[in-house]
Parts: C-alpha cells; sequence; structure tokens
C-alpha cells in the first residue's frame, strides 16, 4: 500500500455520558482524500464520535491526532478529561470544518457574511481574499445570488449547501458531515448530496455520519459501521456491502433498504 | 418655552439632571445586568450563588428603602472608614452619586433577569458552529450571542428603561435636583403645585415616548435576517 498521509487518527477513544458508555474504544484513521460514510443504529455513538473529532465533546480517554499533532488532554481533580491547552483545541477546530445537521448558520448574518465570518475573524484571512474566495465556493455549490439574502430566507437545501460553503471556506483538512441531510424535505435530499458527491470527487477529505446508504454505497471510498460504542464493519463499501461481516450489518442493511 | 412664573429655565435644569441620573444609571446597570447574567450561566456554583444573592436582595426591597440606606448607610460606612484610613473630616456623599449607584444596582438585578433569557434565548447550534470553526469563547459570545440577544432583550430592557426613568424622581428625596425636586421648590414657592407637576408629568411623557420611539426603532434593526409571519 502506498505512503498516505493520515488527517485524523483516533486510538481507543472512550467517551461515556454518566452511566452511559456512547463510545467503548474506537480506533479509526482517515487518511487525506478518503471519503468515509459512518453508518450504524441511532444510539451506535457516531455523532457522538464526529464530535469528539474536533473536540466539541471530549473523550474521556484515548488518543487523538489531527494532522499529525496529539491534542493535548488532562485529567482535572475531580476526573474529568479536558483539554489541556484551549489554544491548540481551537487551532485544531480551525482545521476541521463541521457541516450540521440542523445548518447552524448564524441568523443575523447574511450567507455572505456566514461564508467569510471564521475565515476573517478565526483564520484571519484579509477580507477581499475571503470574500473572494467565498463567492467562489457559492459558485461551487450553487448558490452564487444568495450572499445578500439571511438564511431564514432560504430553503433548507440551500442553507445547507450555504453551510458547505461555510466549511470550504476554512480550506480545511477534513470535513466532518453529521448527518447533513436528516433535516430536509425529502425533495431537498439530492441537491446537497450532488454537492457532496461533488467534493468527494474533487478528492477532499471527507468524514460524513449519514442514513444515506445510497451515498455510503456510491460515493464513500470507505464505510465504518457502528454499533453500541464499536467499530462493527470497516472497509470499502463494495466489500462490506456485499460481505458483511457481522450479522448486525446485515441486518441494518436489510432494514435500511 | 414657556416661563412658567419665571422657573422654566430652572425645570429644564432640573429635567437635564434627570436625564443624566436615568443614563448613568441605565450604564451602571447594564454592565451589572451583563455580568449578572454571564454569573447565572456560568459552570462556577460560586458565581451563580453571588448574582442569584444579588437579584433576590434587589428585587425584594422597595425601590426606595434601598435608596435610603445606601445613602444614609454608605454616609456612617463612609465616615466610620474615613479616620481607619487617616482621614479626619465629615464626608457627605454626593447625591448625584449615591442615586446613580443605587437606581443603577437596583435596575441591574432586573437586566440581569433580561439578559439571562436572552441569552438563553440564542440558538444554541450556532454557537456551536462558532466554537466549532475555532472561535474562543469570548468571541462566539461577542460575535454571535451579544448580536442575537439584543433582539431577544429589547422588549424586556426597553421596559426596565422606562421603569428606571420613572423611579429617577425618588432621588429628590436625597435631596437632588432632579426635575421634581426643582417643581416641588416651584409650586412652594410659587403656591401652584398643580401647574408645576403637571409640566413634570408631561415632561416624563415626553422623555418615555421619545424612547419607545428609539426602541422600536432598534427592534426593527436587530430583527434583520428574522423571517417575518
Amino acid at each position: 500500500m502506498e505512503e498516505r498521509i493520515v488527517s485524523v487518527a483516533l486510538d481507543d477513544i472512550h467517551k461515556r455520558f454518566d452511566a452511559n458508555e456512547v463510545l467503548k474504544g474506537i480506533s479509526v484513521s482517515a487518511h487525506q482524500g478518503e471519503v468515509i460514510s459512518v453508518l450504524g443504529p441511532s444510539g451506535s455513538g457516531k455523532s457522538t464520535l464526529l464530535r469528539c473529532i474536533n473536540l466539541l465533546e471530549i473523550p474521556d480517554s484515548g488518543r487523538l491526532l489531527v494532522s499529525g499533532e496529539e491534542v493535548l488532554l488532562k485529567k482535572t481533580r475531580d476526573n474529568r478529561t479536558v483539554p489541556a491547552d484551549t489554544k491548540q483545541v481551537e487551532r485544531i477546530r480551525a482545521k476541521l470544518a463541521m457541516v450540521f445537521q440542523q445548518f447552524n448558520l448564524w441568523s443575523h448574518m447574511t450567507i455572505l457574511q456566514n461564508v467569510i465570518e471564521a475565515p476573517v475573524h478565526v483564520l484571519k484571512t484579509p477580507r477581499q481574499e475571503a470574500i473572494d474566495r467565498a463567492m467562489m465556493y457559492l459558485e461551487k455549490v450553487g448558490i452564487p445570488d444568495k450572499l445578500e439574502a439571511y438564511p431564514a430566507h432560504l430553503s433548507g437545501g440551500q442553507q445547507q449547501r450555504a453551510a458547505i460553503a461555510r466549511a470550504l471556506a476554512m480550506e480545511p483538512e477534513v470535513i466532518l458531515f453529521d448527518e447533513p441531510t436528516s433535516a430536509l424535505d425529502p425533495e431537498l435530499v439530492g441537491e446537497v448530496l450532488q454537492v457532496m458527491r461533488n467534493l468527494a470527487e474533487e478528492g477532499r477529505t471527507m468524514i460524513v455520519v449519514t442514513h444515506e446508504m445510497g451515498f455510503a454505497r456510491e460515493v464513500s471510498s470507505r464505510v465504518i459501521f457502528l454499533d453500541e460504542g464499536l467499530v462493527m464493519e470497516d472497509g470499502a463499501p463494495e466489500i462490506i456491502f456485499n460481505n458483511p461481516e457481522t450479522d448486525r450489518f446485515s441486518a441494518f442493511i436489510k432494514a435500511m433498504v | 418655552m414657556l416661563s412658567l412664573h419665571g422657573y422654566g429655565p430652572s425645570i429644564f435644569e432640573g429635567t437635564l439632571l434627570t436625564l443624566e441620573v436615568s443614563l448613568a444609571s441605565l450604564l451602571i446597570a447594564m454592565l451589572l445586568g451583563i455580568s449578572g447574567a454571564l454569573a447565572k450561566l456560568s459552570g462556577a456554583r460560586s458565581l451563580r450563588l453571588v448574582a442569584t444573592f444579588y437579584t433576590t436582595i434587589i428585587r425584594g426591597i422597595p425601590d426606595l428603602v434601598l435608596m435610603l440606606l445606601v445613602f444614609y448607610g454608605g454616609q456612617m460606612l463612609i465616615n466610620q472608614l474615613g479616620p481607619l484610613l487617616g482621614y479626619d473630616g465629615y464626608i457627605d456623599i454626593n447625591p448625584f452619586i449615591a442615586g446613580v449607584l443605587t437606581i443603577g444596582f437596583i435596575f441591574g438585578a432586573y437586566m440581569t433577569e433580561t439578559f439571562r433569557g436572552a441569552i438563553l434565548a440564542v440558538n444554541k447550534g450556532q454557537l456551536e458552529a462558532g466554537t466549532a470553526y475555532g472561535m474562543s469563547g469570548f468571541m462566539v459570545f461577542r460575535r454571535i450571542t451579544l448580536p442575537q440577544m439584543v433582539r431577544h432583550a429589547l422588549p424586556g430592557f426597553g421596559n426596565n428603561w422606562l421603569v428606571l426613568v420613572k423611579t429617577t424622581a425618588l432621588v429628590s428625596i436625597i435631596g437632588l435636583n432632579d426635575m421634581v425636586r426643582k417643581a416641588g421648590l416651584a409650586a412652594g414657592a410659587t403656591r401652584k403645585p398643580f401647574t408645576f407637576y403637571l409640566v413634570v408629568a408631561v415632561n416624563y411623557l415626553l422623555i418615555t415616548t421619545i424612547s419607545i420611539y428609539i426602541l422600536k426603532y432598534l427592534e426593527r434593526r436587530y430583527s434583520v435576517g428574522v423571517r417575518e409571519f
């Protein structure tokens, strides 16, 4: 196998919420250019896993590396795990753009302002450069005419595409998608998936938590199936969809069709 | 303007003072309000306790009683502390400062509740998006929470402001020459209390009416991006 750059690496990640252990030791790494679909029944921990990658949730134990840099964690006196260096966390988050299920565009800003906000204020990109780049990405996601609109005036599909443009504008190492089409009306799902398909073809590194079996099967280069906080399957879609190793996954596929 | 038996200019000065007391108190109330709200919403138990203690005490005692307590109590305290710090003269509390501090302190408690509600009304997902894009906690507050909470805070803020303006009438009791006191002096000298208190009433009404228009304008401005139904 050729030498590939590791964008994100998780090693034995554990996370519990009170008595409920959501992640029970996850080890996964994403290489540059990979499009990974994370599948799993609800409650399997897939969203938590994604949120651990950009530290919206702090893993209780395990190691997390983002483009070769290990996230420094420490224990508090009451034995909670917290980041040792908040500046490092902010730096790492800026490399990992996230697309949310509920879009989470900033409602008091126009679409253009949404897209340039983090580049200008977090990455300190010169404003004009950020605007030029924003126009380019809004073009790419197919809503170049909406830059002066406010999020509330767009359809769900347009909002999610704007949110994808916001993610692209960070020129991130990896884009994390947290069920990006789950909050959309069925007729709007296609336009968002098409944008994501284009990004995959460009060779962008993507980790996508999704219920879209078509996307997982046809677009992703790798599929991970999570159940009860553990990785049950991990492989190329054509292999694991055709020859599931676990009964859980074959049952899951059957239920989803 | 009417000469008002020669007391017109004096009432006008009083009106200016009323405005000064109101605006200065508002400034303090806003600072205390935002600190109080952040303290109440913070993860630190001690901060939450202090803020809760503050709002409970202030909201449970009449404004007039508080003002008298601060004015006379503050006077006593300062004059007992003075000698300890090597100052022998008698210190008079400036009634302007006492008034502004008391009113600011009282309305800070109301603003705390208004701002707390407004912060809670801001969509959590949008704050999380800020965090996820590498913003610091302060930047999330400044760039996302603050501009959005204004819209939620304005109605309550407006009410507090109107009540605050009217509460400034109390400072006349501690000897500050606001328009109520000026009117009182004029009424005593001319024996025409109704005339002067009517003027005062109209002045308050003017201030509050103009305020309402400004607040309406602000509400429209900060509702940008909110879908009208």
